[in-house]
């Protein structure tokens, strides 16, 4: 599962416009575009064309036509992974591109682990440690902060509704199971005609899961990238120069931005989720107090900050609080204000915070250039698994959604199907791994845990 | 002071179920095989529950038999009841349980030890490992005689430091009154490896002349008796049987237990060791489950030359005053005598993470261990691990590869693979819900799965591989002419069908598709089949599981392939998991203590994520 088998993902940003494109890397890639793809001239396909040649036609999805495409061949050893890659180009939109990817998947591919494509390429020798080694750096931050985020990216009460469903297999399992295990114990009789019922509820909780996740909130995942500071040192200016219009409600009175705003943005094709927050100072304004909380929380889910400076004040003791917020975090400083008098002391900026320090204007946009250097830098070496890894999490979400459904669906087939109750444990069992899968959790003893809390065995 | 000095081959450290198994093994295989028990009367002993068998147990029964172990065969000499538990559920927990005439039982195994070649039974203490260096040279007892081996096999079960409890009673002593082992734990200590404390429990034995039967539900055995060895049928081995009986505590009981609870060692921290969870007292159960208001009660027969009856259910460490008011409170006991007391035991063993897949110590070479030494429980887990340990010494000894069933072969290699690789806090006990792959696990086809490998070891003899063969081809050609024999929608077929309860055909049909309809089997179908020719029973069995779950069978055969993947790709023993950047601190200490041997072990310690996989995966790349 880690190494033979074929991976996909969208290579490209997550822009509305231009044209996009789908990696598909491993030994069965052309097989499988070939299974989707119908070439302009009806007597090629995909397997017969030559290396780093591409062929013209249409995505299709059963009968219907998706997408017009260019199909590039690169095989096996000469591509970015050293294996056989196809890459689909077409004509873009987000939702369309995610479609194509999910029929790509249908199709027989795997959604791409974050920094698969690049760690193929390592193991095939094609790029050398360094490179890899920035890949093994974001494979252990995906790894530490997986629960964190997959738990986030799952806003409102989703994961609650995932949990509750989670339980409730489990339990299921759990007494069916000690029924086989303690016969004498434990009966089964009748016990399926009410699990029947109970899962028939369940499929349909997750076909709602599913169909929120259908309706495509895709733009709305990039790197969640916040901006804090204390009041009035020109977040929201940089917010708005970020986006290159008027969002946030600009003044000269400090603090009027009171709760968080939320954008998202494409910095030279890194996508950045922005949220400005409510500048932090001692307060006892209570409506303002509220925004300083939302900023500290925001800052704890933060992929990034970007933590603005007044150029033209001294540091002070609220700077003092925000920058124990900035401990063991991905951090860029700006010291904004550069078109006015220079007072903040930035050797001691430079040489107290651990984090890339630049010196901008929001208001004239002198000094945009470094920043979008800095943010390019820091995000290099991932910049294209990092696409990757927001985009496909979504993906990958779903397709877990959707193969705990499946294995639900089959122990309701099972069940119909008369089948003893043994069976139908198996795939409850697989749709459990899979909800589990999306909210971080893994399986470890689970199972013996709750058999031995919830039912009595014993001889 | 002159002492005795022998050598052998292999030197197996107690006769339980463990180390019968692997001192037969290994003797059959050829090896001089000495086995020490510290009571010839404690030989294949039952000190608990007076049955083999049950849930996923009587999988590992029919496992090592397929191997050419000896449980199975033992088992059908000396059995007094038979049971197919789960019969109305799916052939994969299918699940067969006998009781054992124990005494029978421990006679029949001793037997058997004394009369097979090159094996020689010695009553004796084995108190130290001799080593030198990291290598194991042979064992010394208490007597001070050495014993000299190429090879060692711990099997000690519950004797290292044993102490008995019931409440505030505690004796120094194995099951039974039996001797101690109080010397062993000191050298394995000395040699560096780390013991713990672990602990389990037995109900009492009451006399049968004092119970009142009249208040209790009978349990008889099967009528269709199948037995646990492939080379009995059950002709061979049909018997009249002896029944349990089954009645239930009560509300009287409990109160009996919850006004006493403070007398209990377990509650009072008399009792240090970690009992199993899935194997509570009945104080346990008691305090545990309050809702329950009765919990069943097992009176089952030690044996048909005793008058001793077992309480299943009613294992307990509580005083014998209590026990006594509490076991005369269930419906039929009320004039119980007890022969003798419940008692909870503790005992050292080991975390088996320090073996390999082998069962041998990843430090000691030439040291093996097998049993509840190795934190199991129950008898059919003992044996085969004793049975795994006892082949893979012998075959260190004759300078070949392991054997290591892995997790898709046999529920063997599962319970292996958990000991070896999950840190238990409890003794370890089977479970069908272990085994990922059990419908390919199946006790009905532990012959197909494993005599291959059992003629390899070479303990299974040319007769029976030849008759095994014969059974294999039987079903193959079989299943080849059912799904090419095609039958029409004729008026003989469609007359059948509606007397059958079945659907007309619209189109021709396969034979084959006709027995997977879920109102239909082999044998129905057999007035439509007019060229079958006549098989046995486990032939018919064979093809009527192939055909009927054959959607599910695939399936996991599919998830097997995918598993076979990470298992085979092997780590090596010189890895330096510190060198590996990027595994996180908690999966680097996990990985360092396991040292696991393939990626697929290293994936399923708990605390090693998928991420870190692959992070080993690209560093074993390099």
């Amino acid at each position: 599962m880690f190494q033979t088998d074929t991976i996909a993902a969208i290579a490209t940003g997550m822009t509305n416009a231009g044209i996009g494109i789908i990696r598909v890397s491993g030994e069965e890639s052309i097989k499988i575009v070939d299974r989707i793809f119908w070439a302009k001239n009806p007597k090629k396909t995909l397997e017969k064309t030559k290396s780093y040649q591409a062929l013209f036609g249409n995505i299709h999805d059963g009968d219907v036509i998706m997408d017009e495409a260019i199909c590039l061949v690169m095989r096996a050893p000469n591509s970015y992974t050293t294996e056989d890659v196809v890459e689909i180009q077409c004509h873009g939109g987000m939702i369309m591109l995610r479609k194509i990817l999910e029929l790509v998947i249908r199709s027989g591919a795997r959604a791409a682990e974050a920094g698969e494509f690049t760690k193929r390429a390592y193991l095939g020798g094609r790029i050398d440690i360094t490179q890899a080694e920035s890949v093994m750096d974001l494979i252990y931050a995906k790894n530490e902060m997986a629960a964190r985020a997959s738990v986030s990216q799952l806003r409102g009460n989703l994961s609650e509704k995932l949990k509750e469903i989670r339980a409730m297999i489990l339990h299921h399992i759990a007494y069916i199971e000690s029924a086989l295990d303690d016969p004498e114990n434990y009966s089964l009789e009748g016990y399926a005609d009410a699990l029947q019922l109970q899962l028939e509820d369940t499929i349909e909780r997750l076909d709602m899961l599913l169909a929120t996740a259908d309706e495509g909130k895709i733009i709305k995942e990039g790197i969640r990238t916040v901006i804090l500071g204390k009041p009035n040192a020109g977040k929201s200016s940089l917010l708005n120069r970020l986006l290159g219009e008027e969002r946030a409600i600009v003044t000269e009175v400090a603090g009027t931005t009171r709760d968080t705003l939320e954008e998202d943005a494409m910095i030279q094709g890194i996508p950045l989720k922005i949220i400005d927050t409510a500048g932090i100072r001692e307060t006892t304004d209570t409506v303002e107090k509220i925004g300083v909380d939302k900023a500290k929380n925001s800052a704890e889910d933060a992929d990034l900050i970007l933590y603005v400076v007044d150029g033209a004040k001294t540091l002070d003791a609220d700077d003092r609080q925000i920058m124990e917020l900035l401990t063991d975090r991905k951090v860029i400083t700006i010291i904004n204000k550069s078109d006015v008098d220079q007072v903040v002391d930035k050797q001691w900026i430079t040489s107290n915070l651990s984090s890339p320090v630049v010196e901008l204007s929001a208001k004239t946009g002198e000094g945009m250039q470094d920043l979008y250097e800095c943010l390019k830098t820091m995000f290099f070496h991932g910049k294209l698994t990092m696409n990757d890894e927001v985009y496909i999490t979504n993906v990958r979400h779903k397709q877990a959604l959707a193969e705990a459904k499946r294995s639900l669906c089959q122990a309701l087939d099972s069940i119909r199907g008369q089948m003893p109750e043994d069976f139908l444990t198996i795939d409850m069992m697989a749709a459990y791994e899979q909800l589990g899968y999306i909210l971080g959790e893994t399986l470890d003893d689970d199972l013996a845990n709750e058999i031995f809390s919830k039912f009595c065995m014993g001889k | 002071m002159p002492q005795i000095e022998e050598t052998y081959d292999l030197v197996v450290v107690g006769a339980g179920h463990a180390g019968c198994e692997a001192a037969l093994a290994a003797a059959r295989m050829g090896l001089e095989t000495i086995i020490f028990t510290v009571s010839m009367d404690s030989v294949a002993m039952m000190p608990c529950n007076p049955n083999v068998g049950g849930s996923s147990k009587g999988h590992l029964v029919r496992e090592i038999d397929a191997l050419g172990g000896e449980m199975g065969k033992n088992i059908d000499k000396t059995y007094i009841q038979s049971k197919m538990l789960n019969e109305s559920k799916g052939p994969a927990v299918h699940s067969l349980r006998a009781q054992a005439d124990k005494a029978e039982y421990s006679r029949a195994m001793r037997m058997t030890l004394q009369s097979t070649e090159h094996l020689t039974l010695r009553q004796a203490e084995v108190t130290q490992i001799l080593a030198e260096g990291k290598r194991v040279i042979g064992v010394k007892t208490y007597s001070g005689g050495s014993y000299y081996a190429k090879a060692v096999i711990l099997c000690t079960g519950v004797y290292l430091k044993a102490r008995c409890i019931f409440g505030e009673v505690s004796y120094p002593t194995g099951p039974n009154g039996l001797q101690a082992a109080n010397h062993l734990t000191d050298s394995l200590v000395e040699l560096g490896i780390p013991v713990r404390r672990f602990k389990t429990g037995t109900p009492a034995r009451i006399d049968k002349r004092s119970i009142d039967f009249s208040k209790m539900e009978e349990q008889k055995g099967d009528e269709h008796i199948v037995p646990f060895s492939f080379t009995n049928t059950e002709e061979d081995i049909k018997r009249e049987q002896v029944s349990c009986w089954l009645t239930y505590t009560n509300e009287h009981t409990h109160a009996v237990i919850r006004d006493n609870i403070h007398r209990s060692p377990l509650f009072s921290g008399a009792i240090e060791g970690t009992g199993p969870r899935y194997c509570p007292s009945i104080e346990d159960k008691v305090m545990k489950f309050p809702d329950k208001d009765r919990h069943q009660v097992f009176i089952e027969p030690e044996g048909e030359y005793t008058n001793e009856m077992y309480v299943g259910g009613m294992s307990s460490s509580l005083p014998e005053d209590i026990q006594y008011a509490m076991y005369r409170s269930v419906p039929g006991l009320e004039h119980a005598k007890i022969v003798r007391t419940a008692y909870a035991i503790e005992y050292d063993c080991i975390d088996a993470t320090q073996l390999k897949p082998s069962l041998e110590f990843k430090e000691f070479s030439g040291l093996f261990a097998g049993g509840q030494f190795n934190g199991s429980s129950g008898y059919e887990e003992a044996a085969a691990q004793g049975f795994m340990a006892g082949v893979n010494a012998a075959r260190k000894i004759q300078g070949k590869a392991p054997v290591i069933l892995d997790r898709s072969q046999a529920y063997i290699g599962v319970l292996i693979d958990d000991l070896v690789t999950k840190e238990t806090a409890e003794p370890y006990r089977m479970m069908t819900s272990r085994a990922e792959y059990r419908l390919l696990l199946r006790q009905d086809n532990a012959d197909l799965r494993l005599t291959d490998i059992g003629y390899e070891i070479g303990l299974i003899d040319e007769e029976r591989y030849r008759k095994f063969n014969e059974k294999r081809d039987a079903i193959q050609k079989e299943l080849h002419r059912l799904e090419t024999t095609v039958v029409g929608a004729n008026k003989t077929i469609q007359a059948f069908l509606e007397k059958a309860g079945s659907t007309p055909l619209k189109t021709a049909l396969t034979l084959a598709d006709l027995i997977r309809r879920p109102e239909l089997n082999y044998e129905k179908i057999a007035e439509i089949d007019s060229e079958r020719r006549p098989l046995t029973p486990e032939v018919v069995e064979q093809i009527n599981i192939n055909l009927k779950y054959e959607g599910y069978i695939k399936r996991q055969m599919q998830q097997v392939e995918h598993f076979k993947k990470l298992e085979k790709r092997k780590i090596p023993e010189s890895i330096d998991y510190d060198v590996i950047d990027n595994l996180r601190i908690e999966a680097r200490q996990k990985l360092k203590a396991i040292r696991p041997a393939s990626v697929g072990q290293a994936s399923r310690i708990s605390g090693v994520s998928p991420a870190d996989i692959s992070v080993l995966l690209i560093y074993l790349g390099k």
